[in-house]
């Protein structure tokens, strides 16, 4: 009988869609291991109202620390309130979204307790009452598994992966006392992007083009494609691109970009490098636009267009739309 | 940009020996670990953007220092050496084998940074061929200061780091004390190539090396493993005339759209 943390990640009082996908997880997990699911919150203001909807994900119960101060990030005070809670609740394991948040949490958290943490975890399993963890390594090259050696086992999950599958309890709320830790780490502000908040790791939808855009002017193309296929849609781009600085590094998808596991992914003027299709053949679709018919991208598509992208991608953004619009 | 007002900057950067982001990877007959042959090895690439900023400040400030430490086999000296070739003024090994487990990894750098006099640790935000993204929070967390993640920007001013953080759809500002560990995103900064100079004066900088027993492992690799095959892959045909098919396929076949 051993508890399942999962820590739900908010930003602006708000849960983050991950927030879910971990809650159930956790659900699935403590099946296994015969326990319960403790959701904790860290929120600014509006956080408790939200934490409401974990019930609905599986949680048990929801632990909330909302203060002002945790409207942003704070690593120090999250940091104690979870090994508090931990030390509390002698949790089998504490689940994590692998984020910017998540992950840089995970790794505090873990050298505070001296307790192991597995990031970016794909599939997890529970052998003789212990987590056994899936992951991908050398950019998803290869794929390592892991069983933890003690306990609690700390597991950051990777966006998009995990399906934030309903199953639904009667969830007890429970208020935390605000912390009064010292920030050594002080987040003093956020600054959005001005694309809005839909990042290419966890877009359901990835459009990226590459080096065959032949310049950055096209990418108008691309945008009009992202905006056809609708909100759950985002940008991404080869590495050449953005070295070649046509691109944000934010959207560079590859080993040594952001590994990316979208439902869907289109992959335009992208000629498929090693380091490329390792961060992007997770992806349950992939569509590759391309001129060059023996292009290594063909090899890793479902479906391929051999073509001249800006003849194909003014079709494909009106063919979608089409469909879209009309609803069938 | 880079100002260190009032300020000597003791870097410390960790570096990490790792197969080049090209390389072909091929599983040992063990299941268990990566068959190093025909591999070219490098140093970690977000690595090198750590490297690049230690440098930077010390070019900024006119003094300073900047110490790169490695855990890793006999090889990983080369990567030293590169890392001295760039400018960095002394090299420190830390002579173990390969360990999965972040955490031991990181006690073992934070033991030996422990012993030293620093204002900044610089890592690469996580390196390429674990990818676990842990040592840089580990080590600042074992040694009790703060510490920034996928880093973007930097500024040092004064005793005080400010920092922009890459986070999904936006950046955080992040500020700290120093000392303090700051791990580097790709953005930070454009590395240098060593110089022929460099590479010369490399020779002659202090490379010191030791033998270090890790901790006992809390996460054991039980099997490594290609990646899951993709399903046969299908040309739906040639041109914007081959779009209505494929728009077919995405909804009745694939139904993703």
């Amino acid at each position: 009988m051993a508890d399942i943390l999962a820590y739900a990640e908010t930003r602006g009082g708000a849960l983050r869609p991950v927030a879910a996908e971990v809650v159930a997880t956790a659900r699935t997990i403590a099946d296994q291991m015969g326990g319960q699911v403790v959701a904790v919150v860290a929120g600014g203001p509006g956080s408790t109202g939200s934490a409401g909807d974990l019930g609905r994900f599986g949680a048990d119960r929801v632990l909330v620390a909302e203060s002002e101060s945790f409207a942003l990030y704070q690593p120090d005070a999250a940091v104690e309130l979870l090994a508090s809670i931990a030390g509390e609740a002698s949790p089998g394991a504490i689940l994590f979204p692998a984020s910017a948040q998540g992950k840089d949490l995970a790794a505090r958290l873990a050298a505070r307790l001296d307790r192991p943490l597995a990031s970016e975890v794909t599939e997890v399993e529970v052998e003789d009452g212990v987590p056994v963890v899936t992951r991908p390594m050398y950019g998803g090259k290869a794929y390592g598994r892991f069983r933890f050696l003690e306990s609690p086992a700390l597991i950051s999950l990777r966006p998009n992966v995990f399906p934030a599958t309903v199953n639904p309890r009667e969830s007890e709320i429970v208020d935390l006392p605000a912390s009064d830790v010292t920030a050594r780490t002080r987040v003093v502000a956020v600054e959005s992007a001005e694309r809005g908040a839909l990042d290419v790791r966890e877009a359901p939808v990835v459009v990226a083009g590459g080096r065959g855009m032949g310049d950055p002017a096209n990418w108008r193309l691309l945008e009009d494609l992202v905006a056809a296929l609708g909100d759950d849609a985002t940008l991404g781009a080869s590495r050449a691109v953005v070295d070649a600085g046509w691109r944000p590094h934010s959207e560079q998808v590859g080993q040594t970009g952001k590994v990316v596991s979208p439902s869907l992914y289109f992959a335009v003027g992208i000629s498929g490098a090693i380091q490329h299709l390792a961060g992007m053949r997770t992806a349950g679709v992939i569509v590759a636009v391309n001129k060059d018919a023996e292009a290594p991208i063909f090899s890793v598509a479902n479906y391929g267009v051999v073509g001249d992208l800006f003849e194909v991608l003014p079709r494909l953004t009106e063919e979608i739309r089409a469909v879209r619009t009309t609803g069938g | 940009m880079r100002r260190t007002e009032g300020m000597i900057v003791r870097s410390i950067v960790c570096i990490k020996r790792v197969p080049d982001s090209e390389a072909r990877i091929r599983i040992s007959a063990d299941g268990m670990s990566l068959d190093p042959s025909g591999v070219k090895f490098v140093m970690n690439p977000y690595d090198e953007f750590a490297l690049e900023e230690a440098l930077r400040l010390k070019e900024a400030s006119g003094q300073g220092s900047v110490t790169a430490i490695t855990v890793g086999p006999e090889e990983a000296r080369e990567t030293l050496r590169s890392a001295l070739a760039m400018g960095a003024d002394e090299g420190v090994l830390l002579r173990a084998e390969a360990a999965a487990d972040g955490l031991v990894v990181a006690r073992a750098l934070a033991d030996e940074i422990a012993a030293r006099e620093y204002d900044l640790v610089l890592c690469g935000k996580q390196a390429i061929d674990g990818d676990n993204m842990q040592v840089p929070a580990m080590v600042a967390q074992m040694l009790g200061v703060p510490c920034a993640t996928v880093v973007v920007e930097l500024r040092v001013e004064g005793g005080v780091a400010k920092a922009k953080r890459e986070i999904e759809g936006g950046h955080e500002v992040v500020e700290f004390d120093l000392p303090g560990v700051v791990a580097a995103q790709k953005g930070l900064n454009e590395p240098r190539y060593p110089s022929l100079k460099g590479i010369m004066a490399a020779k002659r900088k202090p490379l010191s090396e030791k033998d270090v027993t890790l901790s006992e492992p809390k996460l054991e690799l039980v099997g490594l493993t290609p990646p899951p095959a993709r399903p046969e892959p299908q040309i739906v045909g040639e041109g914007p005339d081959a779009v209505p098919e494929l728009v077919r396929l995405l909804r009745e076949e694939a139904k993703v759209l």
